[in-house]
């Protein structure tokens, strides 16, 4: 708690945080709303969420191991977690849609089991970042530094949100999409193929993860065993926010990046995962006892 | 089978498993025994609350890990100050005679029973509140939460772990020590959890697995029961905490106390397994999974754990009923229960139809 004396003494270094804090959480709206995106649609809570995210992320730190720029990561991140995605569902996904919830549940918790340990087979267990080679912009005297590259990933951030938005208002499967996730009998019934509805999304959020990954590669560090924390940020954030209400949850990903830097710097990096997962119980309870408080005022 | 019938079964089982050690060709086996009896433990403990109770957790492992840092602090603190420990720790240990011995262990395990159903009571009353996926998914944040804890807290030892003092020499070898430990530990479970599952706790939390809207509207008081049957399950895995902290002698806050990805993990599995809701269920499944384990993984090198995922998935998506509830399906009347087999017939058309 020592830091909390410097934050007082030189406001300028909550500015810092609270940008950090913005450009870092805007990458988590896009896994959060991924995640909000299967919740609708197939009402399957996808604990194996975070780590589309990481694997998003060796997927460009190949690309720049070979020599390429990391930013062409990001489309190519998409697509290759697009065809994992549509494989995953294939091959399990599709079977536990209308089963009980914990079926699912651990079903894709068995999925994140197997994809870190692939990953740590294959790519093993150090920590490892892309250096995308921009540089810093200075403000404030030169007391605030925001890298570039931090830029550039909530400028693709937004390029994609609008992307999104406009898919679900214009194009068919869009609008398929937004059907199956209102009443998916009375979809079928209409003639939409639920199960190509259900293989679209999910790959589609795999697709999203992959991205998020391919800019968490370039702007933080990645590592086979941190996909969890990812999953835990969407469902919180998720949770927070509500489904379908991609405002809600680009403000609570926002609020809840700016939260971490925040408790990072006041607590300690150690503590910043067991903040991540502390916060979780506690919103929880809280949100719980909002719930029961309602109940009690319907009686 | 009638009860004498039965009863006689138990005690022949019972009489069996307390007289491996003395089956020559087993002697060198019996840490792996102990370790099995741990596993059985793990999946029955956990087996109330996921099983009969149907409220699926994935932070049972919390008292798992209370209950070997309570009993590994008890230990250190009843003999040792802390400055001495630290320096024993790191070459020789300090030899204990075996009564101080005992009365470490078992005060250690008591406190940590105790400290278990401690905290299952405050956090179940919020915690418990919750339903379904909400339920599971706070539980998981739970148990990294605490293991995250646990290594930065340096009166446990942190990041760097803390080791358990040895088994005095007096006392015979580590083998059957923990052999006959973790078996009484596994009977005493196993005839609690028999003995409770059959008269109203089992039915009460049975109720709340099928409906606990509709059992809280029959006045059953759904927040007791839930809560008593995590305090159960916590006080056991909190005693298998203690005494494994002391078969492994190092503890390391997020390997081996708070181990999410794989003890966290495996209880569920192994529940599942052999069948959830079931009483010899849990045993089955942990029985197998740690043969299957045992024999099989040796040969992955390294990749026993993407194998592991696998495995989560296929029992899950493929295999949930698990074996005993497969043999249940298979032979109701077995199991004592009534078949209308009118009714069957129409479910099995029913079932054909769609």
């Amino acid at each position: 708690m020592g830091n909390l004396e410097i934050l007082l003494q030189a406001p300028i270094f909550s500015v810092q945080l609270l940008i950090d804090g913005l450009l870092v959480g805007s990458i988590f709206a896009l896994a959060a709303y991924g995640m909000a995106l299967l919740w609708g649609v197939m009402n399957i809570i996808n604990i194996s969420q975070g780590d589309y995210v990481i694997l998003g992320g060796y997927v460009t730190l190949t690309l720049y191991n070979a020599g390429i720029h990391p930013l062409f990561g990001v489309p190519v991140a998409a697509v290759v977690l697009f065809i994992v995605g549509w494989a995953i569902y294939r091959a399990v996904i599709y079977r536990v849609v209308d089963r009980d919830l914990f079926i699912s549940i651990l079903a894709t918790f068995g999925i994140s089991i197997l994809l870190q340990q692939l990953m740590d087979q294959i790519f093993g267990a150090d920590i490892q970042s892309a250096e995308s080679g921009l540089g810093q912009i200075f403000l404030f005297d030169n007391q605030v530094t925001v890298s570039q590259i931090k830029l550039v990933a909530l400028a693709v951030v937004i390029v994609v949100g609008v992307a999104l938005v406009l898919f679900f208002k214009k194009s068919r499967m869009g609008q398929a999409i937004r059907a199956t996730a209102q009443n998916a009998r009375a979809a079928r019934l209409m003639g939409i193929n639920t199960d190509r509805v259900y293989a679209m999304t999910f790959a589609m959020n795999a697709a999203l993860c992959g991205a998020a990954g391919a800019l968490v590669v370039m702007t933080w560090v990645i590592q086979p065993f941190i996909g969890l924390a990812y999953t835990i940020r969407s469902f919180m954030i998720v949770v927070v926010a509500g489904l379908g209400n991609i405002a809600g949850v680009v403000a609570a990903a926002l609020g809840l990046g700016a939260a971490e830097q925040f408790a990072a710097f006041l607590l300690g990096a150690e503590f910043q995962i067991g903040f991540v997962f502390g916060l979780l119980v506690v919103i929880l309870l809280v949100r719980n006892m909002v719930l029961k408080r309602q109940r009690q005022v319907l009686k | 089978m009638n009860g004498r019938g039965k009863m006689a079964l138990y005690v022949v089982a019972a009489i069996a498993a307390l007289l491996i050690p003395q089956v020559p060709m087993l002697q060198p086996y019996l840490i792996q025994f102990a370790f099995l009896w741990v596993m059985i433990l793990f999946a029955m403990t956990w087996d109330v609350m996921g099983g009969q109770m149907g409220y699926n957790s994935f932070g049972n492992i919390v008292f798992f890990g209370v209950g070997m840092y309570a009993t590994a602090v008890v230990q250190r603190d009843l003999y040792f100050t802390i400055e001495e420990y630290a320096n024993v720790a790191g070459g020789e240990q300090a030899a204990l005679t075996p009564v101080e011995y005992l009365t470490g262990l078992a005060l250690g395990m008591g406190a940590g029973g105790v400290l278990a159903v401690v905290i299952a009571a405050v956090l179940g009353s919020g915690i418990l509140g919750l339903r379904g996926h909400y339920f599971a998914i706070c539980t998981l944040g739970l148990g990294i939460a605490a293991g995250e804890l646990a290594s930065g807290w340096d009166y446990i030892g942190a990041g760097s772990g803390l080791v358990t003092p040895l088994v005095p020499d007096a006392l015979g070898e580590r083998g059957p020590f923990f052999f006959y430990l973790f078996l009484v530990l596994a009977m005493i479970t196993f005839a609690v959890l028999k003995r409770l599952y059959a008269g109203q706790f089992g039915l009460a939390i049975n109720a709340i697995r099928d409906d606990e809207d509709k059992a809280d509207a029959l006045g059953l008081h759904a927040t007791r029961y839930k809560t008593v049957a995590w305090c159960v399950s916590g006080f056991f895995l909190a005693l298998t905490g203690g005494a494994f902290g002391n078969l492994v002698i190092f503890i390391d806050p997020t390997d081996v106390a708070f181990a999410g990805p794989t003890f966290g993990v495996w209880m569920v599995l192994m529940a599942i397994l052999g069948g959830k809701g079931t009483l010899w269920g849990p045993v089955i499944g942990a029985t197998v999974f740690h043969i299957t384990q045992e024999i099989f993984w040796t040969y992955l090198f390294g990749w026993q754990r993407v194998a592991l995922g696998l495995l989560i998935v296929v029992v899950v998506v493929f295999f949930p009923l698990g074996i005993v509830g497969w043999l249940r399906e298979r032979w109701p009347q077995r199991f004592g229960e009534v078949v209308d087999e009118d009714a069957r017939r129409g479910q099995v058309s029913l079932e054909a139809e769609r």
